[in-house]
């Protein structure tokens, strides 16, 4: 059977991978020659400089500043208030624990439109409306039910005699979290840091709706600003696109080995 | 933190107990739990609780965001019953919902399944399987405008190879939506790897026992990969439903709602009603019953997991 599976596997990774190929065929092509029948997979002559051209075009400079800006700062709130109430919730007892809990992952399934408008007008009200504010501030609030929820299950794993022994020693909650959980949970981490960067750096609702002058926008406002500007252009586009695209790739090439690990489904009903 | 205090906590702790109900560490646990959870906590109450009570009370009023906010009653809910966009953008989300959700689960089943065995060069595999997912939305949308373009996409071309006439996927009213479903297709990796970290969780014995029982390849994942496996469907099948119903950037990008309010999904709707025509109570009305739908929609789910999600824990 084993040398029969190729079959599948390689006809179905093909399949998959052919629009990204596209994607780089597109982006290499000679602007205007972009759409030519039969379609033409190798471009001929290759033309590297829509790369710098489209760069040019466009603020994907400051786009790119901006995006990245957003991203760590959201990022970083994500993971550090995210751990922190996983190990409230599965290192401490405390009362109203359980009922606390269940409230929060009655949030997981709580869709964010219901809080679109009134956060909104709450931002405007701040003035916060054309800052990155709105879009990095909130995440230092749990940073998200669903990463709060991830990383407990993986806590939930660590033996508790890990936690006994530090406190015999006579280690504070805030010294297990800080010395004992957390140099064991680097996977986890590693899974919720990736979900959050992702998650940001391709957001489009949440910049549309509260960036409003170019200066401040993100790469995914900027590459949909560029489309309606250039729409026709679409080898600047595809260009565009990548430089939007490597990032992601070298961050999943980066933190791979994490990725699976990092999953802890076991308790996945909750309880 | 110093030996110190460390020698008088432990010394002190069951003299404590006995003093009072609660032991000293019972009460700094009790600080300590509460302290650990406060951001979320507050999180909760300014960016989940607050904005929800306060979306009903907008819902109930007439507010352009620049007027003074106006009490009207329920005049809100009963235009919605009103507006026939509210009828035919919620028919767009539901047919993405409905055909979207489960076919895109069973290509993210049908790819985990595939490389979830133990063949050289399986991770090679599995890293390209990814890979479409990692393509942010805005970008992949513009990607695929040039794929299904009707006159020189890709799409046609394949078509055209297997001598099928062309589909004018983005711009026929009763394709574009299965258009998008399809693209969805492509980017199904993370659902892929959640399900893989499921398959990968099933114990060996129950496939050994189940073929010294003599079950084909079929029996097994009947009656063992599908049971085993069902909660994380489960999990996936909810989110991805929350997900799919807020269906937005795709449409904005490539469709602009159109051709003819085709794809003009709930969330597009309510975006223009909200940022476009600022009428902030109007669009509170509209979120609550997305809200209600999504919600009778989750409960329904539990519901029927009943008759199918098995859990592990039940045996013991």
């Amino acid at each position: 059977m084993s040398k029969l599976w190729y079959v599948p596997l390689t006809i179905t990774a093909i399949v998959l991978v052919l629009p990204s190929l596209w994607l780089i065929s597109t982006s290499l092509k000679v602007p205007g020659t972009e759409f030519v029948y039969p379609p033409q997979w190798i471009p001929s002559p290759i033309s590297w400089r829509n790369y710098p051209d489209a760069l040019q075009q466009g603020s994907f400079d400051v786009y790119f500043k901006n995006t990245l800006t957003i991203t760590v700062a959201a990022t970083l709130g994500t993971v550090i208030t995210a751990s922190l109430a996983a190990f409230g919730f599965a290192r401490i007892r405390f009362p109203g624990r359980d009922f606390l809990f269940v409230l929060l992952l009655s949030t997981i399934m709580l869709p964010d439109i219901v809080t679109l408008v009134p956060k909104y007008i709450l931002f405007s009200k701040l003035h916060w409306i054309n800052t990155f504010l709105p879009l990095t501030v909130p995440f230092w609030f749990g940073g998200g039910a669903f990463n709060i929820f991830l990383i407990r299950q993986f806590f939930m794993t660590l033996p508790y005699e890990l936690d006994e022994a530090a406190r015999m020693d006579g280690a504070t909650n805030l010294q297990v979290y800080f010395q004992v959980v957390l140099p064991l949970s680097v996977p986890a981490l590693a899974t919720v840091a990736i979900f959050s960067i992702v998650a940001n750096w391709n957001d489009f609702l949440s910049p549309l709706i509260y960036l409003n002058s170019p200066q401040k926008f993100t790469l995914a406002l900027g590459l949909q600003n560029f489309q309606t500007l250039y729409g026709t252009h679409w080898a600047w586009l595809m260009a565009a696109s990548m430089l939007m695209i490597v990032p992601m790739l070298v961050l999943f090439f980066s933190f791979q080995r994490f990725f699976v690990e990092g999953i802890q489904l076991t308790g996945l009903a909750g309880r | 933190m110093s030996s110190s205090s460390s020698v008088s906590l432990s010394g002190s702790k069951p003299a404590a107990r006995r003093r009072h109900g609660w032991s000293r560490q019972r009460w700094r646990d009790a600080r300590d739990g509460y302290l650990f959870i406060l951001p979320w906590l507050l999180g909760f109450i300014l960016w989940t609780a607050g904005p929800m009570l306060a979306s009903i009370a907008i819902s109930f009023s007439a507010w352009q965001i620049i007027t003074v906010p106006k009490f009207v009653g329920l005049a809100n809910f009963a235009a919605l019953l009103q507006d026939s966009q509210i009828g035919q953008s919620l028919y767009n989300s539901a047919f993405y919902v409905v055909i979207g959700v489960p076919t895109h689960l069973f290509v993210a089943l049908m790819t985990a399944l595939l490389v979830n065995v133990r063949v050289r060069g399986v991770a090679v595999y599995r890293t390209l399987y990814f890979l479409p997912s990692l393509i942010p939305l805005v970008a992949n949308s513009l990607l695929w405008v040039t794929i299904l373009n009707t006159d020189f996409g890709l799409a046609n071309y394949f078509l055209y190879f297997l001598h099928l006439p062309p589909i004018q996927w983005l711009s026929d009213p009763r394709i574009v939506k299965s258009s998008l479903i399809m693209m969805s297709w492509w980017s199904m990796g993370g659902q892929m790897i959640i399900l893989l970290a499921g398959l990968r969780g099933i114990p060996e014995h129950l496939y050994d026992a189940a073929a010294i029982d003599g079950a084909n390849w079929w029996h097994r994942f009947r009656l063992v990969t599908l049971p085993m496996l069902s909660p994380a469907i489960l999990f996936n099948l909810i989110l991805a439903l929350i997900g799919a119903f807020q269906i937005f950037t795709q449409a904005y990008v490539m469709t602009s709602g159109g051709p003819d309010n085709a794809t003009l999904f709930y969330v597009y709707y309510l975006y223009d009603i909200a940022f476009q025509k600022l009428d902030m109570g109007y669009a509170s009305a509209m979120a609550w019953l997305l809200f209600v739908i999504i919600l009778s929609f989750t409960l329904l789910q539990f519901r029927l997991s009943r008759r199918w999600v098995f859990y592990e824990a039940d045996l013991k």
